[in-house]
């Protein structure tokens, strides 16, 4: 175990040098709190309309100004703030325990076992997974949880796949077969043995698949199907906001640089977990 | 080889069949049919329809004929336009969406190869950085947002390219292509760089440089090959990717593509043409995966699982 | 490497052309059409659309026109026609030199067999109805009888057509620029199918044979289709254009910019957004034309609280509809104080409904809701669009602010709306109306009991009786009378909720000529050209 406890301490040190992923890190972390306050900062509520205002540009009593029907950009960004999060680590979330049970049973089975699963989990990497998601959503519109359900089964075959490969490898190390040997459950072998070594790679790979399911999220939304209004995602005020880009670009500009900078620093923080877990592909 | 590509290629027909099955009970959950209409719609007239396109039958039967028939290659009749044919429309949008994917990857490869092996060569400094930036913005950034951004900047303020069609204005083409492409030229940028920094430390490297041999030939003649393995493996989930993206691409550009077509007969439950499209997307899926897997295995025969 | 790339680009852009296809097309007499989106067919007696309208009017021609000067139809196909005095006969005259697009002349038998084909249940038409008014027709239709010959429709001689109405039907020349009522081809139709074959071949282009001033050339699915100039019709003198391309664009903001990028003469309708910007502009390619359609909210009268007629007025009243046009839409509508929309071939309706939150809220405590007893939470049910959407927030803001009652809004998708609607899975649910023809009939028709479109469930026989009055008076005056007697029960008892009425808006280009703005938007071809001032 001290085999992990120096990796984790090297892994922190090397993740707090790196200077892109700690600014990723602190971007995220501003935005999770303003996500979760949103209805105690937001100036105004989402979806309180002012007709007579319609769509104008940033003033004082409108930060970032206000759309056709007269409602807060700001709010409306801090209150689609919560969606998009809460889209990409719930339907992540759902990638996960799927992928990592798989992976973990399939890896640690290994023989027979391993290898059905992991056929299983080949055919379905070829299915085109939007035709299903596009055609439940057309059917099913309006059910979150499904969304959730639906883009997380489109993200945790690799994630199966990662894991899988990460419990073969270990599971001829020493200190596994010396577990094995005392007798351990498999349960327990799970718990404290195997899920500490992969829980580097699960936490890179997750880092990673959120912002694939927002953008997944924004893709469906463009389309008319994904969160339907009045709860509104980053992806549909991308989608009014490209309607008037050329009237009132603010619509789009300021939701495209909420997404894309949210993008940024999850794509920077993975890859700086990746590269402080991983020593071998750091650009020393 | 020869055998592993038949296995998978003999495995892929029940992962079609089955495909065609989930489809089918899918479509058959969904509320609204295809003949309702905001003129209302006389139950005498309805019966008539329904008859007409074998919708009285129970479902059970509507499976087994639908599915008898697409053994023989008969996809049916589309519901949403009466006198043309599945199959038929599938040949129309399918060749403008294979056109629009082989440019888009194209597009990917010949940037995302370049800019990666070029970072690759010139490891931190700013021939590393900015391709990488760059990539970044192409990870970031949606198809959906790229698309009219370079439709307002190209099509409508400077004024030199069409904002939509394919294949009736010059040029308008272009757009569209790179739209698609940019996203996957990002990707396959970071994965050549990454694995020609992996080859590029390996030992052979080094001992081809120590014989003197130039750059160029170690590049290209040596690194090249195992470098690129993570963009070939990469290919397969890209061209996944491609054709679900031509959805978007499709849409704004007004393109008459096999992705336009999907969007539209699930709007409409078009039942045959969803099915149709399904299956034919599925099909595409398998087919090229296998290509790149196979790929892979052949350029690196370690590679095996 | 970088720089080949910039090098690559240049050159292709450079390649791109600066003549737009609306320049291009001035010499040619090309109109560039933008049509919405990829028609279903055009087999007139199948389809059911606005697209397949607009290439069908080039395609085909029935027995009367429309008239890009005035209301009234143009003879088409009949050069005349007389009325018998009860109204309840028309002899129209063929044309002698009227041809199909094979040469073949047109004659009366060709009527009486494609109104038959119509009327064949097994085909599947949608709109048979049109073709009710004729004795013998639903008869035949609903499978009563299965003799034609009983149905009022005649060939006197090779052209001269005796049509035998149940009632004097006023509108009934009206009627037939509707394509349900137009010619098709006999013996095209039968070399591809059977009469009642849906998915005969005949309509690919090389095979449609048709009337119209134009010929299909080429059809490119989702793509464009071309329709040239037919030299066999009747009036091929008048006819100026040499060619019309239709561009099914199904994205508004797309098709704008095709607009302005000069790909197409005329869009087929406008972003919503673009409106109120276009206005204040002054751009001159902005029209705004009078429509004859209604926007509406349907109330479902089964649902208990719904039942009482104080909460449905109380509802409208409290809906500030000038607001709505004037903030919310914003491109010209007209709230509307009647369904049917004033104006249409001179009907004035004399119904109104005020916006008076007090009555309304003085309503609602009369029905029996106060503070002890609240009302329920409404559900509004619309198709998902952005429009309808904004509209319904705006009604969720006036019925919580003025009444106290909570809306919720749900939207599905278009066929999960349609089937809901249907099946009376609603509360309230809106819902637009386009007239078929231009007679209040084609609307106050709706709302009588037993009515597919009705769909509210509420039935007055009253108000049944009125229309069967009405409808059997060849007087116009006191036609009119009766159908706003109707139009004031209607409102009295507010099944239904009119909001506005709706206009056309769209963008032309200033070098079409001749496409006037026209009540139900029928614009013959044979009366555009092209010309540059």
């Amino acid at each position: 175990m001290s085999k992990s406890a120096t990796l984790w301490s090297d892994a922190i040190y090397r993740l707090t040098r790196n200077k892109a992923a700690m600014f990723g890190a602190f971007i995220l972390l501003i935005l999770i709190a303003s996500a979760a306050l949103a209805p105690w900062i937001a100036p105004y509520s989402y979806s309180f309309q002012n007709l007579e205002l319609g769509a104008s540009p940033p003033s004082a009593d409108h930060i970032l100004g206000t759309d056709v029907l007269g409602r807060d950009l700001l709010s409306r960004i801090l209150y689609g703030a919560r969606i998009s999060l809460l889209v990409g680590f719930v339907a992540t979330g759902v990638a996960l325990v799927i992928g990592v049970s798989w992976g973990i049973i399939a890896g640690y089975a290994g023989g027979k076992v391993d290898s059905i699963m992991m056929r299983i989990v080949d055919v379905l990497y070829g299915l085109p997974f939007i035709i299903f998601i596009i055609l439940l959503m057309v059917i099913f519109g309006r059910n979150l949880w499904l969304l959730f359900g639906a883009i997380g089964a489109v993200e945790w075959l690799t994630m199966a796949r990662i894991v899988r490969g990460q419990v073969m490898g270990l599971k001829n190390q020493e200190f596994v077969m010396a577990a094995k040997a005392m007798g351990v459950s498999n349960f327990s072998m799970f718990r404290k043995h195997l899920l500490p070594n992969i829980l580097g790679p699960i936490a890179v790979y997750a880092t990673l698949t959120i912002p694939q399911v927002m953008l997944l999220e924004g893709f469906l939304s463009f389309l008319g199907l994904g969160i339907q209004p009045p709860m509104s995602s980053w992806g549909t005020l991308i989608k009014d906001g490209v309607e008037s880009m050329e009237e009132y670009s603010w619509l789009l500009i300021y939701p495209g640089i909420t997404f894309t900078v949210t993008l940024f620093a999850l794509n920077f923080f993975g890859d700086g977990l990746r590269d402080a877990l991983d020593p071998k592909t750091t650009d020393n | 080889m020869i055998n592993i590509f038949i296995k998978r290629l003999l495995l892929a027909v029940p992962v079609l069949l089955a495909v065609a099955s989930l489809t089918f009970v899918l479509i058959k959950l969904a509320p609204g049919g295809p003949f309702d209409a905001d003129k209302a719609v006389s139950p005498q007239v309805l019966k008539n329809l329904n008859e007409a396109y074998n919708l009285d039958a129970s479902e059970w039967e509507q499976y087994i004929d639908y599915m008898s028939g697409i053994l023989k290659g008969d996809f049916g009749p589309s519901f949403r336009f009466p006198g043309r044919s599945v199959s038929e429309m599938i040949a129309t949008g399918l060749p403008v969406t294979f056109e629009l994917a082989f440019y888009a990857i194209l597009i990917a490869l010949v940037i995302g190869v370049l800019s990666g092996v070029l970072a690759a060569l010139k490891r931190n400094t700013y021939l590393d950085f900015i391709p990488m930036a760059i990539a970044m913005i192409g990870i970031c950034v949606p198809t959906f947002l790229m698309g009219p951004l370079l439709v307002l900047i190209f099509g409508i303020n400077l004024e030199v390219l069409p904002v939509s069609g394919w294949g009736q204005l010059p040029g308008d083409k272009i757009l569209p292509s790179i739209t698609l492409g940019f996203a996957y030229a990002a990707y396959i940028a970071r994965l050549s760089r990454g694995g020609m920094l992996e080859v590029l430390n390996q030992d052979f490297i080094r001992t081809a440089r120590a014989k003197g041999l130039t750059e160029r030939n170690v590049v290209i003649k040596h690194a090249m090959q195992g470098g690129l393995i993570p963009v070939v493996s990469f290919l397969g989930p890209a061209i996944a990717g491609l054709l679900a993206g031509s959805f978007v691409v499709e849409t704004i550009f007004q393109i008459p593509g096999l992705g336009r077509f999907y969007v539209e007969a699930a709007f409409n439950r078009d039942y045959t043409m969803i099915l149709g499209t399904t299956i034919f997307f599925s099909a595409m899926i398998v087919f090229f995966n296998l290509l790149s897997d196979l790929a892979a295995m052949w350029l690196n025969p370690r590679s095996r699982d | 490497m970088r720089n080949f790339l910039f090098i690559f680009l240049i050159f292709l852009v450079s390649c791109s052309s600066s003549v737009t296809p609306v320049d291009d097309a001035l010499d040619k007499q090309i109109f560039h059409f933008g049509n919405g989106s990829e028609p279903q067919g055009i087999d007139p007696h199948i389809v059911t659309g606005v697209p397949e309208h607009h290439i069908l009017i080039s395609l085909c021609e029935g027995l009367t026109i429309p008239n890009a000067f005035d209301d009234d139809n143009l003879p088409g196909a009949a050069e005349s026609w007389s009325i018998s005095d009860d109204g309840k006969t028309y002899i129209f005259k063929l044309r002698k030199n009227g041809r199909w697009s094979n040469g073949d002349p047109v004659t009366a038998d060709d009527f009486v067999w494609s109104w038959k084909r119509i009327l064949t249940a097994s085909l599947g038409s949608q709109y048979p109805d049109m073709l009710y008014y004729l004795v013998g027709a639903q008869e035949y239709h609903t499978g009563v009888t299965d003799n034609f010959e009983s149905v009022g429709v005649k060939a006197v001689d090779s052209h001269t057509l005796e049509v035998k109405l149940k009632a004097p039907t006023p509108f009934f020349t009206g009627l037939l620029s509707h394509y349900s009522t137009w010619p098709v081809h006999k013996e095209t139709v039968l070399k591809f199918g059977s009469i009642d074959d849906r998915n005969g071949e005949w309509t690919r282009p090389g095979n449609f044979v048709c009337n119209g001033a134009f010929n299909l050339k080429s059809w490119e699915l989702n793509n464009k289709i071309v329709v040239e100039k037919n030299p066999l019709y009747w009036d091929a003198s008048t006819v100026k254009l040499n060619q019309i391309h239709y561009y099914p664009v199904s994205n508004v903001m797309t098709e704008d910019r095709m607009f302005r990028a000069g790909q197409l003469h005329v869009t087929s309708t406008l972003p919503s957004q673009k409106c109120p910007v276009y206005l204040e502009e002054n751009n001159p390619d902005l029209r705004i034309d009078p429509y004859m359609g209604t926007y509406f909210y349907r109330l479902n009268t089964t649902n208990p609280y719904l039942n009482d007629v104080r909460v449905r007025k109380a509802l409208a009243y409290s809906i500030d509809r000038k607001l709505l046009v004037d903030k919310v839409t914003k491109c010209g509508q007209i709230p509307a104080y009647s369904f049917t929309p004033p104006g249409s071939n001179g009907y004035e309706p004399t119904t109104f409904i005020p916006f008076d939150p007090e009555l309304a809220k003085q309503l609602l405590i009369e029905a029996g809701f106060n503070s002890e007893n609240k009302f329920p939470k409404l559900e509004i049910l619309f198709n998902t669009n952005e429009d309808h959407r904004k509209i319904a927030l705006a009604i969720q803001q006036m019925w919580q602010q003025n009444l106290g009652i909570e809306v919720e809004l749900v939207n599905q998708d278009w066929k999960v709306y349609l089937s809901r609607e249907m099946v009376g899975d609603f509360q309230v649910s809106r819902a637009g109306w386009i007239g078929d023809y231009e007679d209040p009939n084609t609307f106050l028709d709706l709302m009588r009991p037993n009515r597919g479109n009705n769909k509210t469930g509420w039935e007055d026989q009253n108000y049944d009786s009125l229309m069967a009055r009405a409808n059997s008076t060849n007087n116009q005056v006191e036609r009119y009378k009766l159908l706003n007697e109707a139009e004031k029960i209607l409102i009295d008892n507010m099944p239904i909720i009119p909001l506005y009425t709706y206009v056309r808006s769209y963008q032309l280009s200033p070098d079409i000529k001749g496409y006037n703005p026209h009540i139900l938007d029928h614009h013959h071809p044979k009366f555009i050209y092209l010309e540059r001032d």
